[in-house]
């Protein structure tokens, strides 16, 4: 056994590919995902409701518009426009100063803003939403060095359509799935297959080696690479993107590790059912990688899917995933309101070893 | 003991794929340090037996011995004492001789004193030694052959299994590989191959022809070509692969 990791470690060092796979891919996505959200704000419009039209929203809307992010579609005069705007699909924000805007600021010393974000984009809605703020906070700083008494301007945001915000974030849950499944299923179904077509699976297993050593043999390296990568674009996430962290950590690896194991045993099950390496690559691409980028409700929230749909994807282990590692993440849950999924991912686990070792055993027979 | 001499028993071996017959009563033995050729045409039930006295696939019914072993309940034992080599080699492309031996090795569970005893004793035999830190995709063919059926045999098994050893092989290098072949068998080695190659055919000590799952003819080349009425024992198998 021990003879085998070594074996399988060596193979996986000395190909360039497999590393390239394990280690640079994670790092080229994360960039990737990360910075190409990071700046996409450009020219979103916005309209403003001005219940008061003193000096100080005139000039907090100027501000706003000759940012270069946002465009002025047009002034509302009540409260009841707001949703027809956002109907029309054009306007991704509205701002609504309250009435005595000006005065509250000078008087008081605080003002209150509603900003509005249509949120059926949640991704766009939440760089609109830090753009403004970031703009408003700017303005703050601006009046608090003309003026003595130092003001306050509190933004109240109000997300539409999609007040949880569901995938906020949503990218680096997804990507370490993604990563997961690529690494863990497609580089353990690659590597068994590769040994049926060299021949050396016939060999091993006509030798004394008992067949789960074998699989054993094979599979715990990529675990342990696996996690390695998986601790990598968390780490990056938390660093280059600052992502929020405020679960537990203990319990978001061994999540991980159990989702590593789940992929492996699926792995495991398509290099039963596939003669060679490229079919086994297509199905993993094919089984695996699509329905995780797409129906894990990683880029496309699952709930604006038609229903059918929204029921395949219960059959999906990644979104499973998504939701755990998104819960334990950005929501900070603990066991308590996790565990369902995680039964859920344990079960599939349980299910495809089962049947892996089945399809592999019928194979010696 | 009978058992000791006759390295394979096999008594009215029948496997069945459905209603498929793929080995129709076998019966035949193997004796040791014998050279016992294996002939058939493609899909004549050569692999599928091969595969039953290898434990990798399980025979309907009939009475197998391997070294000794029953089949059935000794599958355990068996594996222990055979080896195997296919027509694919076998070996691991992005690993050097070294690594290759080692893993095998450690496989059979030989000690770290008994694999480096091996990997020098095969380093100089054949002759290795500029190929010390190549990977094996690097070796050239007639090698990697050798190589193959060295490790094949790296735990000294009493009986080796060799599935088309030869395929894609030019001329000259068969030739030397059948004299590690010769040179194993004296050793008191018994070789079980199966070939394409009729000229390899009549370096066997005795050999079995196969047709659709039934053993059509069984003995030695100058038997065979006696029975038959023929010069080689290509002209023997095409008589009987034509009815």
């Amino acid at each position: 056994m021990r003879i085998f990791i070594i074996k399988e470690f060596l193979q996986i060092f000395r190909d360039k590919r497999t590393m390239v796979i394990l280690f640079g891919i994670p790092i080229v996505q994360i960039l990737l995902f990360g910075f190409a959200l990071k700046n996409d704000i450009k020219n979103v419009q916005i309209s403003i409701l001005d219940q008061s039209k003193d000096l100080y929203t005139q000039e907090l809307t100027n501000k706003l518009v000759s940012s270069g992010y946002f465009i002025l579609n047009s002034n509302l005069q009540n409260t009841d426009e707001i949703e027809g705007i956002f109907k029309k699909g054009k306007v991704r924000e509205v701002i609504v100063f309250e009435p005595q805007f000006g005065e509250n600021l000078i008087k008081d010393g605080r003002a209150n803003v509603q900003i509005i974000t249509d949120a059926s984009d949640p991704n766009t809605a939440n760089m609109v939403y830090s753009y403004t703020q970031a703009i408003i906070s700017d303005y703050v700083q601006e009046i608090n060095t003309r003026n003595e008494k130092p003001v306050m301007i509190i933004p109240q945001s109000q997300m539409r359509y999609n007040p949880e915000l569901e995938s906020v974030f949503m990218f680096v849950p997804g990507l370490i799935t993604i990563v997961l499944m690529l690494v863990s299923a497609m580089m353990t179904s690659i590597s068994i297959t590769r040994e049926k077509e060299l021949g050396t699976m016939e060999v091993l297993l006509v030798s004394p080696v008992k067949p789960w050593q074998i699989i054993l043999g094979k599979v715990l390296p990529y675990v342990f690479l696996s996690f390695i990568s998986a601790i990598l674009i968390l780490l990056m996430s938390y660093f280059v993107f600052h992502m929020p962290f405020s679960g537990s950590l203990v319990l978001l690896l061994s999540s991980s590790l159990l989702f590593i194991i789940l992929a492996l045993a699926l792995g495991l099950f398509i290099s039963t059912v596939s003669k060679t390496q490229q079919v086994a690559m297509l199905l993993s691409m094919f089984a695996l990688l699509l329905p995780t980028i797409l129906l894990s409700g990683f880029i496309f929230p699952i709930k604006n899917m038609p229903l059918a749909l929204q029921y395949f994807s219960h059959l999906m282990p990644p979104k499973w995933f998504v939701i755990v590692i998104k819960n334990i993440m950005i929501k900070g849950n603990g066991i308590e309101l996790v565990w369902k999924e995680l039964l859920i991912l344990l079960g599939m686990t349980m299910f495809f070893i089962v049947l892996s070792i089945k399809k592999f055993k019928i194979r010696l027979e | 003991m009978e058992n000791n001499k006759k390295q394979v028993v096999v008594k009215d071996l029948v496997k069945k794929f459905g209603s498929f017959v793929a080995n129709d009563h076998l019966t035949f033995e193997v004796n040791s340090g014998e050279i016992f050729g294996f002939l058939g045409a493609n899909g004549a039930g050569k692999t599928t037996a091969i595969k039953i006295l290898c434990g990798l696939s399980a025979p309907t019914s009939g009475e197998v011995k391997v070294a000794g072993f029953d089949i059935y309940k000794q599958r355990e034992q068996i594996k222990k004492s055979i080896g195997y080599m296919s027509q694919k080699f076998s070996l691991y492309d992005d690993l050097t001789i070294a690594e290759n031996i080692r893993f095998y090795g450690g496989i059979y569970g030989l000690n770290r004193q008994q694999i480096k005893l091996k990997t020098s004793d095969y380093m100089d035999s054949l002759s290795l030694h500029e190929y010390a830190s190549s990977r094996v995709e690097e070796l050239p063919l007639g090698i990697k052959q050798k190589l193959s059926f060295m490790v094949a045999i790296l735990h000294e098994p009493p009986i080796v299994f060799l599935d088309e050893p030869t395929g894609g092989v030019d001329p000259l290098t068969r030739r030397q590989f059948w004299e590690m072949i010769y040179q194993e068998a004296q050793n008191g080695k018994t070789i079980f191959v199966t070939t394409h190659y009729m000229d390899e055919a009549e370096y066997c000590h005795r050999v079995s022809i196969m047709v659709d799952g039934k053993i059509e003819a069984l003995d030695t080349p100058a038997g065979l070509k006696e029975k038959f009425g023929v010069d080689s024992v290509e002209k023997v198998f095409i008589k009987l692969a034509r009815g």
